[in-house]
């Protein structure tokens, strides 16, 4: 250290850097040299992460390190530590049937977190992330039910889907009664308007009432009953209420009539595993099932 | 001005830390230190293993940071990991403690109770047993390798690993039942993350309290720089009474001016306060951030001037202000009650109060309420209007809970749910396990002669069966 008096700060006895402003010195107050090793041992230490980890870019891949240890490796660990996990909890779903599990809270909790998952996965696209639906595919929380309500219903639903590839699938089909001739285009307009007063909709100024009904009698009730309360055998909607799969504007309901609907729905069984199909069931009952 | 190159400094910007060897010393302030540092090893070591019941479903340990299950339990507090809150507050106490502690005694903290000094204590008394006082060990450092040297070192390194790991070791007792870990880590059969924590505490207790020490405080630690923006003219510092040291002289000399009709003053200048200091500051030069004011010069000056025959207490807790006054040949005056120390007492009060209030009328039940938003409302087949929402329960007894939920505000609601049992009167009834949160998906409908607006408050009232806690959330029903 400097001994030159131009160099010792009077006040305080210490050396200066020699650096000054405006009269100001900067005292020189040396840092310990323990700190500089640390500073040393960091560079030691990135040194040895380059070896250990993947660090440095090559042309066409990079440098692996020692344990060959790569991040995404690392997910595929913790996703598989999850599933694990997972499948421990549902191993109760296993064995027990729809029923047992809507009837024990512990399994009836663990279905549907499953359930809500596996719905946002695979049914979402046409349900709707709640379950809400959208024209064309059904509501599943207004409490109507194509082909049923129960949860075995809804579990035979999406295990074999409704006019899919499957040998149990549900399957019916509604005439096109215009394009097929059956009916001629006033008929239709008339039974169109007969189908809105049962579900307590207003029909059209002057269409004859009393032929629409007739008419409805004759070509609708076999399936739709005399009353149009639906029958589930054949997935045929209940008219009577406030839910329109289609839509209840009178041209939507002579589209209906004239062309018929008939949508179709996976046979979910070929591709989710019976755990996951009870879960779905499960928890698509919770949205608004009925007995 | 420019600087001529004459005076560009070209000396060393590292050097190595100059080593401290604090001599052996005796008096009031060092019996101070003894009895904290026994207190706040007593507290540290004997915690875990006070037990504290909480019936069947809960740990027994008084002190847990339960990690496992992300629970908190000191004595009769039980914390969940949404009511961290508490430690914001329990910090806030503790900053501002150490605020008024400052303002009325300087660095109390830092001087008796802080780790790195109880512990640092604890590792100098060890070298002193092993190595000998300041001088033997000022020579065993000078002096060449020979075998009683290797004996002494690796004496005192061996018992410094063992305090060391003691100290890592019982840091682990916090995190599970301290019984069982204790007899698991002594047998081996401990969980390797217990063994790498109790070893990463090992090394950071031997290599700050070994070798460290004073470095810590020097360079380390924040607090040094905050405390001397907090100190104020009436805070009570470890201090040299200039007025009466100075001008210092030896005994002999002081009779000779004395003669001669010269000042003198008490300060013999014997190096004492030097040598006992554990930073190695000279408190003649005044208040300084080395200086943790532990009062160890205080007790080595006063064995020198009750040697000498002049008052004690040339180096003692004293003001700035004082300082002054006696300048002025005025009397000392003490003012501890002062704006500043009140203030931080009113907020120390106003802070302890809120969270005690927290803490008093923190319930054991818990109820929160998200409307599902897709979809927001639903018609249903029959013309009515179902609203979703998810609820979420939390028992936080150590024994299974009842509750019971009503739903209020819309004329002739039901509730329906997978998760609950239908009771009379359209409530429904949920059973949570002991310690725990349940999901409960709630649907909500107004039947079809109800005609709810776009938006109707909707209140929610869950009775905890046992205990009749109640706990009450408004939400929405929204319709067409």
């Amino acid at each position: 250290m400097s001994t030159d008096p131009g160099q010792v700060d009077r006040i305080s006895g210490q050396t200066t850097t020699g650096h000054e402003w405006d009269g100001i010195r900067e005292l020189n107050t040396p840092l310990p040299r323990w700190w500089l090793w640390l500073f040393y041992l960091t560079i030691a230490f990135a040194v040895a992460y380059w070896i250990v980890y993947p660090a440095w870019p090559l042309a066409s891949s990079y440098t692996a390190g020692l344990f060959g240890y790569t991040n995404r490796g690392r997910v595929a660990e913790d996703l598989a530590a999850g599933q694990a996990a997972r499948m421990q909890m549902a191993a109760g779903l296993e064995a027990a049937s729809v029923d047992q599990i809507a009837a024990d809270p512990k399994l009836t909790e663990i279905a549907l977190a499953e359930g809500k998952a596996a719905f946002g996965d695979n049914c979402t696209p046409c349900h709707g992330s709640g379950g809400q639906g959208q024209r064309g595919y059904p509501n599943l929380t207004a409490g109507r039910w194509l082909w049923g309500g129960t949860l075995d219903q809804i579990d035979g639903t999406i295990t074999h889907g409704i006019r899919a590839d499957d040998p149990d699938t549900h399957t019916s089909a509604m005439p096109s009664f215009g394009k097929d001739g059956i009916l001629k285009p006033e008929e239709i307009r008339e039974v169109a308007n007969y189908v809105r007063t049962l579900g307590g909709l207003e029909p059209e100024q002057g269409v004859d009432g009393a032929a629409g009904k007739k008419i409805f009698a004759d070509n609708c009730s076999a399936c739709h009953g005399e009353d149009g309360k639906g029958n589930i055998d054949m997935g045929a909607p209940n008219l009577t209420t406030k839910v329109w799969q289609y839509g209840s504007d009178i041209n939507d309901l002579i589209y209906t009539i004239t062309y018929a609907r008939n949508s179709v729905m996976p046979a979910w069984g070929k591709r989710l595993d019976p755990v996951t199909i009870k879960s779905l069931a499960v928890y698509v009952h919770s949205l608004g099932g009925g007995t | 001005m420019t600087i001529s190159t004459e005076e560009i400094y070209d000396g060393p910007l590292y050097e190595a830390a100059k080593k401290v060897y604090p001599q052996k010393v005796w008096g009031t302030y060092r019996r101070i230190k003894w009895v904290v540092l026994w207190i706040a090893l007593g507290v540290y070591y004997i915690l875990p293993f006070i037990r504290w019941n909480r019936g069947p479903n809960a740990p027994n340990q008084a002190v847990l940071v339960d990690i496992a299950h992300s629970r908190f339990y000191a004595f009769f507090i039980e914390l969940w990991p949404q009511e961290v809150y508490y430690f914001t507050g329990l910090l806030i106490l503790a900053a501002l403690i150490l605020f008024l502690s400052n303002a009325l005694f300087g660095r109390v903290w830092c001087g008796y109770a802080c780790p790195q000094t109880v512990w640092t204590d604890l590792f100098l008394w060890v070298e002193r047993l092993i190595e000998g006082d300041r001088r033997d060990r000022i020579k065993l450092d000078a002096a060449p390798w020979t075998v009683d040297k290797i004996v002494k070192r690796v004496a005192k390194h061996a018992a410094w690993l063992v305090i060391a790991m003691l100290t890592g070791g019982a840091a682990m007792l916090y995190f599970v039942d301290a019984p069982t870990l204790l007899e698991d880590m002594v047998t081996l059969k401990g969980p390797f993350i217990a063994y790498l924590w109790a070893g990463i505490l090992t090394f950071t207790t031997y290599s700050l309290a070994g070798h460290m020490r004073e470095q810590v405080c020097l360079y380390m630690c924040p607090w040094p720089r905050i405390q001397a923006a907090l100190t104020d003219n009436d805070a009570l510092n470890v201090t040299y009474l200039v007025d009466r040291g100075e001008p210092r002289m030896s005994v002999k000399d002081a009779v000779k001016a004395h003669a001669h009709g010269q000042p003198a003053g008490d300060c013999i200048d014997c190096l004492q306060c030097v040598a006992v200091c554990p930073t190695g500051v000279d408190i003649r030069k005044g208040s300084q951030i080395g200086c943790i004011q532990c009062g160890l010069c205080i007790d080595a000056c006063d064995a020198v001037m009750t040697k000498v025959h002049r008052p004690t207490r040339l180096i003692a807790y004293d003001t700035d202000e004082n300082r002054e006054r006696r300048k002025r040949g005025e009397a000392n005056v003490y003012r501890l009650v002062r704006p500043r120390t009140i203030l931080y007492a009113a907020v120390i009060a106003l802070t302890g109060a809120i969270m005690l209030y927290a803490l008093l009328t923190r319930t054991n039940s818990h109820l929160s309420v998200l409307h599902v938003r897709a979809p927001l409302f639903t018609q249903t087949a029959q013309g009515g209007v179902r609203n979703g929402y998810t609820l979420r329960f939390s028992n936080k007894l150590s024994e299974p809970s009842d509750f019971t939920l009503e739903v209020s505000g819309v004329k002739g609601a039901t509730m329906t749910s997978a998760m609950a049992k239908p009771l009379d009167g359209g409530r429904l009834t949920v059973r949570l396990d002991p310690d725990s949160t349940l999901e409960v998906p709630v649907y909500v409908t107004a039947p079809p002669d109800v005609a709810p607006g776009k938006s109707t408050p909707l209140t929610f009232t869950a009775t905890d069966a046992k205990t009749g806690e109640r706990s009450v959330v408004v939400d929405n029903f929204f319709g067409p």
